[in-house]
């Protein structure tokens, strides 16, 4: 498997440098757009939310800010992979490639395109005087882990989405509902005790707290919070791993 | 001929579809064939215990009539398919000219497809870009090598597929009609390539309904029908029973 990873490692490459050129060919400001559109969003949703809604929280733009980099990184890997064989099915059918490379290289593309959004980050941290620390570099911890969670989820969704189309419209409402469910633009305390258990049962509130906590709390993740994370990335790693491998060889056939 | 290592082998090959107007695409359908107990799959066997072996250096012609399960046979060879039952060896890399030019992504421009095509045949880009101006001229694209694919017209595409296909010397090359694409010079041209390809030791397998090419080039030929091995031996006498049965069937 690992060899395997190292032989393809040239079309993983190519397959990234495809999904990242394809998404901004043709438009004038091409890259840039990865740090702004995160920035816009956020501009809105903060002015709509410190207009209306009052919620007592510091620096609001960057806790809304890192929020969004977390639920859009999963989402965006999570959708793209779910189509990815469906889309290469024209080369499934003609070629041998081990075919867990496409959501794999979907989900790398979500990646990269985050580190594009890192600096959207530093800059609202600048802008609004957020503490700077070299605690900061740890962020990517909790990003890789929810690139490997994402993986996980990713290789489920395309492996039953060759088969039962339904689920990328099922998939729509999950994620609207995950965004409802993950604390990306109000504080969880705001939740009633009753209701906890939304976001407590929400995978991606683990890992947007570790990630919070390093940049926007500017301390340590807990020793707890990574090792949930390091076993939810794993976890769906296994299960979704299991699943596409059981499924594959039979993609040909209704791709 | 036994002191020749098989470079292929084929054990008891069988393929089995499930005929696409069964083919359930919803849960909901799902749900109610299985309630309704109407799940019955409607199989096809495409092959049905196929067995043969080639040689290296062999060049092995597939021949048949529609439906006989030649490009069947192909995919499963080229690793695309896997069969349902019986075992496939294969010896070494295989270059599969199965509709040239499956990997391309429209979008894209010919220089990058030529990177992003020889990336899924499993070239590295160090090579790509050193026989780039090769692939570039052999498919007499020179003028067009930034213009996206999309633009292209059948017979650039097909150029540009194989160009990138038989740039390097592989083992095995799984050739399936692609021959009859592109003009008669272009063809010659192909011919030419593979040729040299021959003469170099790569084994050839060939799908054609065109008996004086297969007569032409192969070595060996199987004989397909209806997904069984009717034949299997050394091109004339194969052809002959071929032709008989045309002539049967007529």
């Amino acid at each position: 498997m690992i060899k395997e990873l190292y032989q393809f490692r040239n079309l993983i490459n190519e397959l990234v440098k495809r999904d990242i050129k394809k998404k901004y060919r043709r438009s004038v400001l091409g890259y840039l757009w990865s740090m702004l559109n995160p920035l816009l969003m956020m501009l809105i949703t903060a002015m709509v939310f410190s207009h209306l809604f009052r919620f007592d929280i510091p620096n609001y733009p960057l806790y809304l800010l890192t929020g969004q980099i977390i639920f859009t990184f999963y989402s965006e890997a999570t959708n793209f992979a779910m189509g990815s064989i469906l889309e290469n099915g024209g080369l499934i059918k003609k070629v041998y490639v081990p075919k867990y490379l496409f959501p794999l290289s979907r989900v790398i593309s979500s990646g990269v395109n985050v580190c594009f959004t890192l600096p959207a980050m530093v800059t609202i941290m600048l802008f609004t005087g957020a503490e700077f620390h070299f605690k900061l570099l740890f962020c990517v911890i909790p990003l890789l882990l929810l690139m490997l969670f994402s993986l996980g989820i990713g290789l489920l969704l395309a492996a039953f989405a060759v088969y039962f189309r339904d689920i990328f419209h099922l998939y729509g409402v999950l994620l609207t509902v995950l965004n409802y469910a993950t604390p990306i633009f109000y504080p969880t305390k705001i939740i009633p005790l009753e209701y906890q258990g939304i976001v407590l049962y929400n995978p991606l509130t683990y890992f947007l707290q570790a990630f919070r906590d390093i940049v926007y709390g500017n301390v340590f993740p807990s020793g707890e919070q990574l090792f949930v994370c390091t076993c939810l990335a794993f976890g769906s790693l296994l299960v979704g791993g299991y699943a596409f491998s059981k499924k594959q060889n039979n993609f040909v056939l209704y791709v | 001929m036994e002191r020749k290592e098989n470079i292929i082998e084929v054990k008891n090959v069988s393929m089995k579809f499930n005929l696409m107007e069964e083919k359930v695409d919803t849960i909901k359908d799902y749900v109610l064939k299985i309630i309704k107990g109407q799940m019955l799959y409607n199989e096809f066997s495409a092959l049905t215990d196929v067995s043969f072996q080639v040689k290296k250096g062999d060049i092995l012609g597939i021949i048949g009539f529609n439906g006989a399960g030649k490009s069947t046979m192909l995919k499963i060879l080229a690793g695309v398919l896997k069969p349902t039952a019986g075992e496939v060896v294969v010896r070494g890399s295989v270059a599969p000219l199965i509709e040239v030019g499956a990997g391309f992504d429209p979008e894209l421009t010919a220089r990058e497809n030529i990177f992003l095509n020889g990336a899924i045949l499993g070239y590295r880009r160090e090579f790509l870009k050193e026989h780039f101006q090769e692939i570039i001229d052999f498919a007499e694209l020179n003028q067009f090598v930034d213009v996206p694919v999309k633009n292209f017209s059948s017979g650039m595409y097909a150029r540009l597929g194989f160009s990138i296909a038989t740039i390097v010397q592989p083992d095995i090359l799984i050739v399936d009609e692609v021959l009859s694409v592109g003009d008669y010079r272009f063809q010659e041209k192909c011919e030419e390539r593979i040729k040299t390809m021959i003469l170099r030791g790569t084994t050839v397998l060939l799908v054609s309904h065109d008996l004086s090419l297969v007569k032409n080039i192969c070595n060996r030929v199987v004989f397909l029908q209806q997904g069984k091995l009717k034949d299997y031996g050394d091109t004339d006498i194969i052809c002959k029973h071929y032709e008989e049965e045309c002539n049967v069937v007529r």
